[in-house]
């Protein structure tokens, strides 16, 4: 592979990245793999102010290879991931089994949540990330399965179920980004609802339109999802992800 | 006469001979961590039924949950991390509530109202309010969980937040890294998760460890921000070597990730798969689980 071709997977991590660049001195909190990697390439090239963790219990003053180790600047555990997130100084990317045009999440339950057809991890920290800090979520396999109308249950709340919540719900609800290994989105489309901001290279506005299960708000002109710099496939292919690591989420097509 | 406190050893089967069916039991640790294992095996084999199981769930929700112990759950997740899906615990989400293999009640909670809820508990308090919960479908799915006006205007009007219900425990059962006979209990691995909250929110809290010393030994080569119980928040103390296992007990052991999987495989398997699984290991007591345990790593690792 040349210096410059770079894959899917480079482009939706440093799409991740660029959710984080403007982020500050916070904790960034990637769930998985993809997100993992771009925030510690945002780390690496936007935003070196950013905060990161093993996932476990430390934070760490490098920027280690996933899984790799690196000195510890701090604790971190799981009490204290609850205090930062009340404090609200944390932007969380999550997974999502299911989202809908609202912007709500579902990683409960798939069916009726008293006897699920599918029982998933539970809503883990979803309900309260949402309320109290900066949220966006990775999904690796656009699908009309994961992009729904309706969420079946309502782990991560979107912007109007939490303006109908109150102000102790929508005063800190912030969801940021989305990221699929199609697009990129946010929250800005008509009565709050997913819209449509760009379409990673290679892949065309009716393509993400006929994966998503609901209406998408899109701009008459849909940009294209800027493509990771020289610099940043470096950084991806020797620093961070030397083993290829992310081609198992976002294989090589 | 001893001047010394008192001393609180027991074996597993005085701890578990102390509950009774139908109480509620606040399970430390944290999904695949640090989990009181050997406990939560006898209580599987136990005869006691009818169970409120208070945990941030890994296997030992699955394991109660296959025994058909738990009445009702409180959890904020079930998972094993490496194996994100807890078979036991999905096969009793998803079954019929005829079949009898379902749990009754369910009570999923956000992880930081369980939290939140723990601190009540061990506050005394009837609630604590918090944001988490609020727009989302863990207060429509646990319709008797409210929300309070705060009295207070900090210039966004009087929020409304959730009242989280404190989550009080007859009994918690917590395993760390070792105790003095008097129940002075220390984490050595990187997370104290919430074992304290659990201790503070029960009545009578058991504490498995690697290991009892004398009360000096706890603090010989260890910081004292490691102690994390008192012995005033605990009834008992019980040795049980390797006694988290197959969960982490850092820096004791990590994650026996082999046995795990052989686990998750019994459980998601045929009715005979887990037949299989008990009848290797979990059909007798500690000692016995132990030495299969070991048999089966013997063999794998061949």
């Amino acid at each position: 592979m040349s210096d410059t071709e770079f894959t899917r997977a480079d482009v939706c991590a440093a799409a991740i990245a660029d959710a984080f660049s403007e982020d500050g001195e916070i904790f960034a909190s990637p769930m998985g793999l993809l997100p993992t990697l771009g925030v510690r390439l945002a780390k690496l090239t936007s935003n070196p102010d950013l905060v990161i963790s093993d996932g476990e219990s430390v934070f760490l003053g490098g920027t280690p290879p996933l899984g790799g180790k690196d000195v510890v600047e701090g604790w971190i555990p799981f009490r204290r991931v609850f205090d930062v997130v009340a404090y609200g100084k944390r932007h969380v990317m999550m997974g999502a089994t299911q989202v809908d045009r609202h912007g709500n999440q579902n990683i409960s339950a798939i069916g009726d949540f008293a006897r699920p057809k599918r029982q998933l991890l539970g809503s883990r920290g979803a309900p309260g990330n949402t309320v109290n800090n900066r949220t966006s979520y990775w999904v690796p396999k656009h699908s009309t399965r994961v992009f729904v109308e309706q969420v079946d249950i309502v782990s991560g709340v979107g912007p109007s179920r939490a303006a109908a919540a109150g102000p102790g719900a929508a005063r800190f609800n912030d969801i940021h980004r989305i990221v699929s290994n199609l697009a990129v989105f946010d929250l800005g489309g008509a009565g709050d609802t997913v819209r449509l901001v760009s379409v990673h290279p290679g892949v065309s506005v009716a393509e993400v339109v006929e994966a998503t299960g609901f209406a998408l708000d899109a701009p008459a002109d849909v940009p294209t999802t800027r493509e990771p710099t020289t610099e940043e496939l470096l950084l991806i292919r020797e620093m961070i992800d030397p083993k290829g690591l992310r081609f198992k989420e976002v294989p090589d097509a | 006469m001893s001047r010394k406190p008192r001393d609180k050893r027991m074996s597993i089967d005085e701890v578990i001979g102390s509950l009774e069916s139908g109480m509620t039991i606040g399970i430390g640790g944290w999904g695949p961590r640090r989990k009181p294992m050997a406990l939560v095996r006898a209580l599987y084999n136990s005869d006691l039924t009818d169970l409120t199981i208070v945990s941030w769930g890994g296997a030992d929700v699955g394991l109660l949950a296959r025994a058909g112990k738990i009445r009702r759950l409180v959890y904020a997740f079930v998972s094993l991390d490496s194996v994100p899906l807890e078979p036991n615990f999905q096969r009793a989400r998803q079954a019929a509530p005829e079949s009898g293999l379902a749990i009754p009640e369910i009570v999923e909670l956000d992880e930081g109202m369980f939290q939140t809820g723990l601190k009540a508990a061990a506050e005394r308090l009837p609630f604590l309010p918090m944001r988490a919960g609020l727009g989302s479908d863990v207060l429509v799915n646990n319709p008797w969980i409210t929300t309070v006006t705060s009295p207070y205007d900090e210039g966004h009007g009087h929020e409304e937040l959730v009242a989280v219900p404190a989550l009080r425990l007859d009994a918690a059962l917590v395993h760390l890294n070792r105790a003095d006979p008097h129940g002075n209990a220390s984490y050595l691995g990187p997370d104290p998760y919430f074992d304290d909250l659990f201790a503070m929110a029960a009545d009578r809290t058991y504490v498995s460890v690697e290991q009892v010393v004398d009360t000096a030994g706890l603090t010989v080569d260890t910081p004292v921000q490691r102690l994390l119980l008192s012995r005033m928040m605990v009834t008992g103390v019980v040795e049980t070597p390797n006694g988290a296992h197959f969960s982490t007990c850092t820096p004791d052991y990590e994650r026996d990730e082999r046995f795990q999987r052989a686990y998750a495989a019994a459980a998601s398997g045929s009715d005979e798969d887990w037949q299989a699984f008990h009848d290797r290991f979990l059909a007798g007591d500690e000692a016995s689980y132990q030495a299969a345990v070991q048999a089966f790593t013997e063999e794998t690792t061949k």
